[in-house]
């Protein structure tokens, strides 16, 4: 590019001479370079968004499925009272039917063996029995949900066994092998290794900490006492032995032979060192494991998901709860904001005086729109809950607060549309004798409405994932049924149960999370669409 | 409108030249383009044009507005690169080197190809950094007193220096009109093109900043090749050696400029100098 | 019982708006022409005064029957009662009252407790009914007052419009109650803080330790309320974020408006708008879950340790959330410097990188700081991302790969789950509420000018 000798030199730059063309080149480089930073810094933006939606629909996906087991359950009339089915001994029906599926477990693990089937099992056999009278006397086959550790293993989220050694110490390991240091001895392997016998520890018979400096000095720079569970318990005991056999080595240098824990013998041994799950026992993965052999397993549709209310038990949990809160919440919101934000944007469009005092309620909107979240939440807390007494965590001051934070939003919006709407046609109404109301009523109000539609559904759709003010009022209760749910009613929502569910500790509950996510993304993409098929179907040209 | 019966009018009265009439068809052209057809987008805006343009004078391109001199005068410096729809065809050469040529960098081509747009276009700098801007971005000037030298070399032919000597520190924007129309001269010729573009550079100015510009006009043709577009026609008149009226995206004449105002060939350029159309 | 009222008031009003309309016509005795207004106006004249003044009057009874019955069972408990309890003991036996009331008996009530029960129940009985005729009563008296004014002559229409005006005057009014109110309501309850803990210890304290004993016996610490490490620890997650968010944004946004085709532009631009629309609380989930685990691993890799909760992960994510705001503000900016300067710098033979960093950089950079201000603002008043992400605990550290903690985490931690206005622990949220509404509102302010100043140089 910078190969000009087709311009003739002129003035007082020689395009032809080497350090003009250098700098040419230099100059076009600073071009591409700053267009590949913009390049790196699209790239970065969008990669770092589908790293978010791919890590949610990964860990989430597991969550719209849940593991069941086909238990065939004898309902034994003798402990089912067909007069009244709701008080039956249903636990026990449940411990038969799993002591005929499972044979042979030892009376003291069959306590252990149940908890494969979720805590709730004996309710899901008993609603069943109280719908079906008839069932009783008869052997059911009833799809039972497994509780949340079996689950995850089942869908491939948690292994039955993990690794025993994490790769920190894998390597270190590693890095003695590399220097000759692990050996076989008696055996058994051990680590070759330099021990000053410090007259004072042999005085005090405590060789612990002369077998770990001996070890520490491979790793000057490794501050982590994980380093020695590298050495056996017994491993100490070789210095005693030493020293028994031959006294003179006190107060020298010498080398010894320390075994090596199990996990590293094994790892020397070539093979990788596992542990079993600490969630799961040997009865239970067997218990499991017929199960999987017998086929009794699968993973249908989780409806639970939706139709459920919130559960301390992530096999249960499910968001009714949450979307009907929600749903209430911004019910209100909707019912205060629109009318009220229509309201005010066309009296101040349309009929406000331009003074001080509309002036600062524009300044003032424009700014309510900047307010964080959370001082609205504190506004929700101190006036309505303090001051008016209104319940706490009810979706009635939930959509209160934020029709407060709608609000803007939507003046803004209804504004903008009113703006769009040509003077002719006002001023048409307007000559054939209809009043100012009239024009707005009966016109402009009409042809503005998908542009006040589009502005409010971006609103609400603002309002459904907005979280911190519902925390500050409450609206992160438990709900573990949905039969009392109203707007002075405790209640959460979408957005707050992914908050509790987040922090909640049980691995389901991750899945949960990520799937609760997805599922209040779903909204707000329906929410968006919605929107802008509306533009689009209405979107006039003037 | 060519149809137009020929009624015979008198030619406007040539104003006073300031140019005077020097003569300008000297050896090669500066610069010719030949058979340039340009299209923006489907639509084309250029039709064969075909002008030389000489060293050491004026060339004035006038013409009814949107009939494509502007549009020319931007191939001369490949401004028109810029614009992505726009697609240009034919020859156009600067010292008899063709500047579309593949192996023509369009930055080299427009630090000797300098321009002057319409509306003064100062950048948001001081006066200094504005003047200084040419020379940094080509690295003509490396301590401070040649920038120094060359901003003053530049204020100074460009006739501004006496006015803003004390005050290079403050921004370009501040000044007037025509200052700011004569700083922009001042940019454009800091990095000594061999051709200066200017594209109707006094339309937004007042009379009096206007005939400072046309008198500066003269004295750059000195060492420069102007091209200037002009919607008046008075001002092509005075300011330059040769004129090319331009009608619907074709060059339809082009002569000494006395002669594109007393006796035109075509009858188009009879009726637009006339004042019939335009 | 109070839906019940409003619908028989919205009965009411529909039924009156017929009887004006009924009412006009027979008037003029058929003849429609004669009236200054249409019907209709006569009928949404009169059905206005029927409607609106009882359904206000309920809202209001509503508001405040709660506290005033509140009020009213204290007063009457046997005198002594409520001697020496805290405000939180007295609303406990308020809510025990309460449930009695229902019917919802735990234990062995005392008898005081039955009959506060009772006397609770006979007054809202009582309470519901006057609201009803009050309610009632002043409907009727609309319909007297504005069916009486119905004549030929009488100007409905305007009457009608001057109550929709009127409305849409009060509806204006709500922003402005809004602002009113998150002022008043944080001013109040930060200078109930105040009274009990020093400005100066707050402004200046380094020991942040709010977790106060609110039951006497309960073994936490003294409780020290210097704000400094939470400010620190704000202002350290939001300069990660800002630096996260600032290259990234100013970049893309310079991709798009300069070098991107049109067609790139037109699909790359929504995409980085989306990132603005995700919830904030997904992004906490997402910092928790992905990017602070992976932080982590890296910093074991590298042999250095992160934090789980590192103000690093907050930031890095907040940042993430903040990209929109600066490329689509720093792009307005951009695309808002008049072409003639992107002429100017081209004929002068400059390459688009050169126009780019030496000309339309420095023009649109007021536009540019707006935006970053803007960000700033966002990312001071962020809650969910740094709640579920950053820590809780308040170190003054600089150290990126530390915990920290912010306002907006303090405030949610220190409100969730208590109620009680009454101690200094949550009156903190409130105090840390008014700062940050005052910063992130002048940082606004500041902004918006700036914006707009900077609009007008190009127009």
């Amino acid at each position: 590019m910078s190969d000009a000798q087709v311009l003739t030199p002129a003035g007082t730059i020689d395009w032809n001479s080497d350090k003009a063309r250098r700098r040419v080149r230099r100059r076009y480089a600073a071009d591409r370079r700053l267009q590949a930073y913009g390049i790196i810094a699209i790239a970065l933006a969008v990669g770092l968004l589908s790293v978010l939606v791919a890590s949610l629909v990964r860990t989430g996906f597991p969550a719209f499925l849940q593991t069941k087991v086909d238990l065939p359950i004898y309902v034994d009339a003798s402990k089912v009272d067909a007069e009244d089915p709701a008080s039956g001994n249903y636990r026990g029906l449940i411990k038969a039917a799993l002591n005929k599926a499972i044979p042979d477990v030892p009376k003291d693990q069959q306590r252990s063996v149940r908890k494969i089937l979720t805590s709730h099992a004996a309710y899901i056999l008993r609603d069943y029995v109280v719908d079906h009278p008839d069932s009783i006397g008869k052997t059911i086959t009833l799809p039972i949900a497994l509780s949340d550790p079996f689950d995850q293993l089942y869908k491939g989220v948690i292994p039955k066994h993990m690794d025993a050694l994490n790769w920190v110490q894998e390597e270190w390991f590693e890095r003695l092998q590399n220097r000759n240091v692990v050996v076989e001895h008696d055996g058994r392997t051990s680590l070759k290794l330099d021990v000053y016998v410090d007259p004072a520890a042999v005085e005090d018979g405590d060789y612990v900490d002369l077998a770990r400096n001996s070890l520490q000095a491979y790793f000057p720079r490794v501050r982590d006492s994980s380093l020695f569970e590298m050495l056996a318990p017994d491993a100490p005991a070789a210095i005693e032995k030493a020293v028994a056999e031959d006294p003179a080595i006190v107060g020298k240098t010498v080398q010894i032979y320390f075994p090596v824990s199990e996990h590293y013998a094994t790892l020397a041994a070539g093979e990788e060192p596992t542990i079993l799950n600490p969630r799961f026992n040997e009865a239970q993965l067997a218990a499991y494991d017929v199960f999987v052999d017998k086929g009794m397993l699968r993973t249908p549709f989780n409806w639970e998901l939706f139709f459920n209310a919130d559960s301390r038990f992530p096999e249960r949990a499910g968001l009714a709860g949450a979307i009907i809160g929600s749903f209430y919440a911004l019910l209100v919101c909707f019912m205060l904001s629109f009318p009220i934000g229509i309201a005010a944007a066309v009296y101040l469009e349309e009929f406000a005086p331009k003074n001080r005092l509309t002036d600062l309620i524009e300044v003032n909107i424009n700014n309510l729109a900047a307010v964080p979240s959370v001082v609205f939440g504190l506004l929700g807390l101190a006036v309505f809950l303090g001051f008016f007494g209104l319940p706490r965590s009810a979706p009635l001051v939930g959509g209160m607060v934020l029709s407060l934070m709608t609000l803007p939003t939507i003046i803004i919006t209804t504004r903008a549309a009113l703006k769009a709407v040509p003077p002719s046609i006002r001023e048409a109404a307007l000559g054939v004798g209809a009043s100012k109301h009239q024009v707005m009523l009966h016109h402009v109000l009409p042809l503005a409405l998908p542009g006040i539609l589009t502005g409010t559904i971006i609103g609400m759709a603002q309002a459904l994932g907005e979280t911190a003010p519902l925390l500050l009022i409450g609206m992160n209760a438990f709900i573990p049924s949905v039969e009392n749910m109203g707007l002075l009613e405790p209640a959460t929502s979408l957005p707050t149960q992914i908050f509790s569910w987040a922090d909640s500790p049980e691995r389901g509950f991750v899945s949960r999370t990520s799937a609760a996510i997805l599922v209040l993304l779903g909204f707000l993409v329906i929410m968006n669409l919605v929107a802008i098929t509306l533009r689009q179907m209405f979107q006039r040209k003037w | 409108m060519e149809e137009r019966p020929s009624i015979q009018v008198e030619a406007p009265a040539v104003p006073e030249k300031i140019g005077g009439e020097a003569p300008a068809e000297q050896g090669d052209p500066k610069m010719k383009a030949a058979d340039v057809n340009l299209w923006y987008g489907e639509k084309q805006a250029l039709f064969d044009v075909n002008l030389e343009m000489f060293d050491k004078s004026v060339t004035a391109l006038i013409g009814p507005s949107g009939c494509g001199k502007s549009t020319f005068l931007r191939c001369l410096d490949r401004m028109n690169d810029v614009i992505d729809i726009c697609r240009v065809q034919g020859d156009i050469r600067l010292d008899g080197e063709d500047i579309y040529a593949p192996r023509v960098d369009p930055v080299q081509l427009r630090a000797r190809v300098g321009m002057v747009f319409q509306k003064p276009n100062p950048f948001p700098k001081s006066i200094f950094e504005n003047v200084a801007y040419g020379p940094r971005i080509h690295g003509t000037c490396r301590t401070k007193a040649e920038f120094e030298e060359v901003v003053e070399g530049s204020l100074t032919r460009a006739g501004l220096w006496e006015e803003v000597k004390d005050r290079l520190d403050e921004p370009g924007t501040g000044l007037s009109g025509g200052q700011q129309q004569r700083l922009c001269i001042a940019r454009a010729i800091s990095v000594n093109p061999e051709v200066l573009l200017m594209d109707e550079p006094c339309s937004a100015l007042d009379p009096i900043a206007t005939a400072k510009i046309e008198t500066l006009m003269d004295e750059l043709k000195e060492n420069l090749c102007i091209v200037i577009v002009t919607h008046s026609m008075q001002q092509a008149a005075r300011v330059s050696q040769r004129t090319a009226f331009f009608h619907l995206g074709k060059l339809v004449e082009v002569d000494q400029t006395s002669k594109i105002f007393t006796n035109p060939a075509d009858q188009r350029t009879q009726d637009y100098v006339t004042g019939r159309f335009g | 019982m109070i839906g019940y009222v409003l619908l028989v008031l919205l009965v009411l009003a529909v039924v009156s708006y017929f009887l004006g309309r009924r009412r006009a016509v027979s008037a003029v005795e058929g003849r429609e022409q004669e009236l200054h207004s249409r019907p209709s106006y006569h009928g949404a004249f009169v059905a206005a005064w029927v409607g609106l003044p009882s359904i206000l009057f309920v809202l209001v009874w509503l508001l405040f029957q709660g506290s005033v019955i509140d009020n009213l069972l204290l007063a009457s408990l046997p005198a002594g009662t409520t001697d020496g309890l805290t405000a939180g003991q007295t609303s406990l036996l308020l809510s025990e009252i309460k449930s009695v009331a229902a019917g919802n008996i735990f234990g062995e009530p005392s008898a005081t407790v039955l009959e506060a029960a009772e006397r609770y129940n006979r007054w809202q009985t009582i309470a519901r009914w006057s609201m009803f005729a009050a309610a009632v009563s002043i409907a009727l008296m609309g319909l007297a007052l504005a069916g009486g004014r119905i004549s030929r002559d009488f100007r409905a229409r305007h009457g009608a419009e001057r109550i929709m005006s009127g409305l849409m005057i009060a509806c204006s009014l709500i922003a402005m109650l809004t602002t009113l109110g998150i002022v008043l309501s944080l001013l109040i309850e930060a200078l109930r803080f105040f009274d009990r803990v020093s400005p100066i210890e707050f402004f200046f304290g380094l020991n942040w330790e709010p977790q106060i004993p609110i039951r006497e016996g309960q073994v936490t610490a003294g409780g020290a309320f210097g704000a400094i490490p939470v400010f620190a620890g704000t202002l350290l997650i939001a300069l990660i974020a800002m630096l996260v968010a600032t290259p990234i944004g100013l970049y893309s946004a310079i991709y798009l408006t300069e070098y991107a085709h049109p067609r790139i532009r037109a699909v790359i631009k929504p995409i980085l708008e989306l990132l603005a629309g995700i919830p904030t609380v997904v992004y906490g989930f997402f910092a928790v879950l992905t990017v602070a685990p992976a932080m982590r691993q890296f910093g074991e890799m590298i042999g250095m340790p992160i934090a789980p909760n590192s103000a690093l992960a907050a930031g890095a994510v907040m940042g993430i959330m903040i990209i929109p705001f600066i490329s689509s503000l720093s792009d307005d900016a951009i695309a808002a410097v008049p072409r003639a300067m992107r002429d100017g710098s081209y004929a002068m033979g400059a390459t688009k990188g050169e126009t780019i960093t030496k000309v339309l950089l420095p023009a649109a950079l007021p536009g540019i700081m707006g935006g970053v201000l803007l960000a700033v603002s966002r990312a001071i008043g962020e809650t969910m991302i740094v709640v579920m992400a950053a820590g809780i605990i308040a170190t003054l550290t600089a150290n990126p790969l530390k915990p920290v903690t912010t306002v907006t985490v303090q405030i949610v931690t220190l409100l969730i789950g208590d109620t009680e206005f009454d101690n200094p622990k949550t009156l903190a949220a409130f105090a840390l509420g008014l700062v940050l509404f005052l910063v992130t509102l002048a940082l606004n302010v500041l902004a918006l000018h700036i914006v707009r100043k900077y609009r007008e140089q190009y127009e």
